[in-house]
């Protein structure tokens, strides 16, 4: 789709060690004697050090695929790889990764310090050396003095770091987390996301980060996987991401798009949409995408980078007519809802930077502009 | 008024257990506990005669007899313990969409009344029944061996009788189990045998300890087993105590039996709930 997701891997060895690589990676369940798929194909190579996140919705895989990195579930097909090596089919309690699971999965009957001590113990580590390690470790996620208390005795947030400190302490090669802010209110979310963060730059560890919420996804992450339905529909940084969805669907899903469409009037380096009368809709080709005269083409664009106003727009930027339907005044910003002449519903964030008045009230006719180099084309099929 | 009703609501709730312990539990308790201090016999009636006798001469004549039913209640509640564990932990983790009906087919025998079960135990384990009869007629076990009127007999008919008061709550508290911490195990390296024995060992035993008031409370003290399976050798408290009260109609005696039973298993109960019945002994449990 574009290029900066990454072309199927299937021979692994020669390029450089990737942490984590899935390659035609597919689990299907059978249940009630039907076949669901889960994950439908998935290629992805995660970097040694990486921040990457899986972002999507309820029920497209996420948890499965991550669940096939930790080795709860082995892969209908496909193999995963483990720094280099094939780990497909070993069991979870060999590999060298640790989960942090969405409900903490704590230990009820073990206090703070056991906890944290378990993979160590279980690893045959010298006593003296855990009682260091896991002290340290605490001190890290801010739990030092609460080694004597029971989970049930923390609040949400102290339960969150010590599933963090029991999977960390391990000094695991990659770490997983799925969902792990999803119970915590969204103050104490925010915080731990800053937390998290601080942690994984401390610790230089690879994290896997599933959620399904794509402003934690884009402030935490250092590349984003976009999947749907079982298949990564985009992957790339949080920029590339946001500024160019690649697919329909990630342009929907990831913050507010604007959806403009239409039939291609001439094509070149630009592809020039038919548009009403003293109307100019145009959009790079990039990547040698090629489109027909003739075909129906769609565009997005992001509502801060649109305009409004009364007075028609410069030469050189894309203009179109709409009616305002809605101004929601915000404080720093006022979102206005434009219904074109086309008949698409148009967003447009306007930062009240210089002006402490509307620029336009419900029922005024108002231009849309905003900068070609600010739109991305979607092909009809994607 | 609403605050009022609502104050008394909970008193209201228990009134109808109140009573029927008061009617039932309490009221008989202290009548009993005046009986074994009485002397006297049924022709020429009995007399309070605060007659703390009986309570020593009990214990002295049948020491033996506590000390085998507390052996026997042991026995059999380690014997429960083996058998109803593993199949409790079958059930909850490999029973699948199934769990209910296996659950049920286990429970299924006791539906029938405990008298008939036992005794068709005795027919059997009987010299010539179908177990014994077909291994004697053809020199498999010697022409002297007998299962009937042997200790074995005892606690086997009383193992059989109580499992399902520790089939029930193992099951529940193995049921209870969070399986994303026993993969959390898993995940933190631990093997087949770890992820048992510091997880969900430690994390069933609240079902265990449960299990074993249940069981070995009411196995100390029943006298139907030793009667029908154990033959006169094997005769455990119960039985001295229904022979004293129903055949001798020693009533003072056997209410002073009653209550040292009572208060061995009391003080028996109350010992091992502070030693095992505590968080420490999980967590320990766990390390
Ligand atoms: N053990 C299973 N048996 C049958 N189907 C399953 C099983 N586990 C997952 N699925 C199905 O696979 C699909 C993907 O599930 P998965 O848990 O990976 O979703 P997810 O992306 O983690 O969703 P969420 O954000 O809700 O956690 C879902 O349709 C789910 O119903
Ligand atoms: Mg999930």
């Amino acid at each position: 789709m574009t290029e900066t997701q990454s072309a199927p891997v299937r021979e692994a060895p020669e390029r450089a060690v990737a942490a984590i690589e899935l390659s035609g990676v597919e689990k299907s369940y059978v249940s009630h004697g039907e076949t669901v798929a889960a994950v439908r194909g998935v290629d992805l190579r995660i970097a040694e050090g990486e921040f990457f996140s899986l972002l999507g919705p309820s029920g497209c895989g996420k948890t499965t695929t991550m669940r096939m990195i930790a080795g709860f579930e082995d892969p209908t097909a496909g193999a995963v790889y483990l720094h280099g090596s094939d780990v497909t089919g070993v069991p979870a309690n060999k590999r060298d990764v640790n989960m942090v699971f969405q409900s903490y999965a704590l230990f009820p009957h073990m206090n703070v310090f056991e906890n944290v001590a378990f993979g160590l113990r279980r690893k045959g580590v010298p006593k003296d050396e855990i009682r260091s390690r896991v002290g340290a470790m605490l001190g890290v996620v801010d739990l030092a003095g609460r080694e004597k208390r029971r989970p049930a005795e923390l609040s949400g947030g102290q339960q969150q770091r010590v599933a963090l400190a029991r999977a960390l302490v391990n000094r695991p090669r990659a770490l997983l987390l799925d969902e792990p802010l999803g119970a915590l209110d969204l103050k104490l979310r925010q915080l731990m996301q800053v937390e998290l963060k601080r942690i994984q730059r401390e610790v230089g560890i690879t994290f896997v980060y599933v959620t399904h919420d794509q402003s934690e996804a884009l402030t935490m992450s250092d590349r984003i996987a976009v999947m749907n339905d079982g298949v990564i529909e985009q992957l790339g940084t949080p920029r590339e991401i946001y500024e160019r969805p690649a697919t329909r669907f990630v342009a929907g899903f990831i913050g507010t798009s604007n959806l403009l469409g239409g039939e291609v009037a001439g094509a070149g380096e630009r592809a020039v949409l038919a548009g009403g009368p003293d109307e100019r809709i145009e959009v790079p080709l990039r990547d040698g995408a090629a489109v027909a005269v003739g075909e129906r083409l769609e565009l997005t664009v992001r509502p801060e980078k649109i305009g409004i106003g009364l007075d028609r727009p410069d030469e050189g930027l894309c203009r179109v007519r709409g009616t305002v339907t809605e101004v929601v005044y915000l404080g720093t910003s006022t979102n206005y809802n434009v219904t074109t002449a086309a008949g698409a519903d148009v967003v447009v964030f306007l930062q009240n930077a210089t002006s402490a008045d509307d620029i336009a009230v419900r029922g005024d006719d108002v231009w849309l502009s905003w900068d070609p180099r600010h739109s991305y084309a979607i092909h009809p099929d994607a | 008024m609403a605050a009022k009703s609502g104050r008394l609501a909970p008193y209201l709730m228990i009134l109808p257990s109140g009573l029927w312990l008061l009617a039932f539990f309490a009221i008989p308790l202290v009548l009993m506990v005046s009986l074994s201090l009485q002397t006297g016999n049924l022709v020429d009636g009995f007399q309070q005669t605060f007659h703390w006798r009986n309570y020593v001469d009990g214990l002295d004549t049948y020491g033996d007899k506590f000390v085998r039913s507390l052996w026997y209640g042991l026995l059999a509640t380690g014997a429960c313990i083996a058998l109803a564990y593993p199949a409790a932990y079958w059930i909850a983790f490999h029973g699948g969409r199934h769990k209910s009906t296996y659950l049920f087919l286990l429970l299924l025998p006791y539906f029938v009344s405990f008298v008939l079960r036992t005794v068709s135990w005795k027919l059997v384990l009987t010299d010539n029944g179908p177990i014994l009869g077909p291994l004697r007629d053809h020199g498999i076990v010697p022409d002297d061996f007998h299962i009937l009127d042997t200790a074995t007999a005892v606690v086997s008919g009383l193992t059989y009788n109580f499992l399902p008061f520790m089939v029930l709550p193992i099951y529940v508290a193995l049921e209870r189990v969070d399986h994303r911490v026993v993969e959390a195990a898993y995940d933190l390296y631990a093997s087949r045998l770890h992820a048992f024995t510091k997880v969900i060992l430690p994390l069933s035993l609240p079902g265990v300890f449960a299990g074993v008031i249940m069981t070995f409370v009411p196995i100390s003290a029943d006298y139907v087993n030793a009667e029908v399976l154990g033959g006169p050798q094997n005769t455990m408290i119960g039985n001295v105590i229904q022979s004293e009260y129903f055949g001798n109609s020693a009533y003072p005696v056997a209410s002073a039996l009653s209550f040292t039973l009572m208060a061995i298993l009391l003080i028996g109960i109350f010992v091992y709930a502070r030693t095992l019945g505590t968080k420490d002994v999980l967590e320990a449990a766990g390390r």
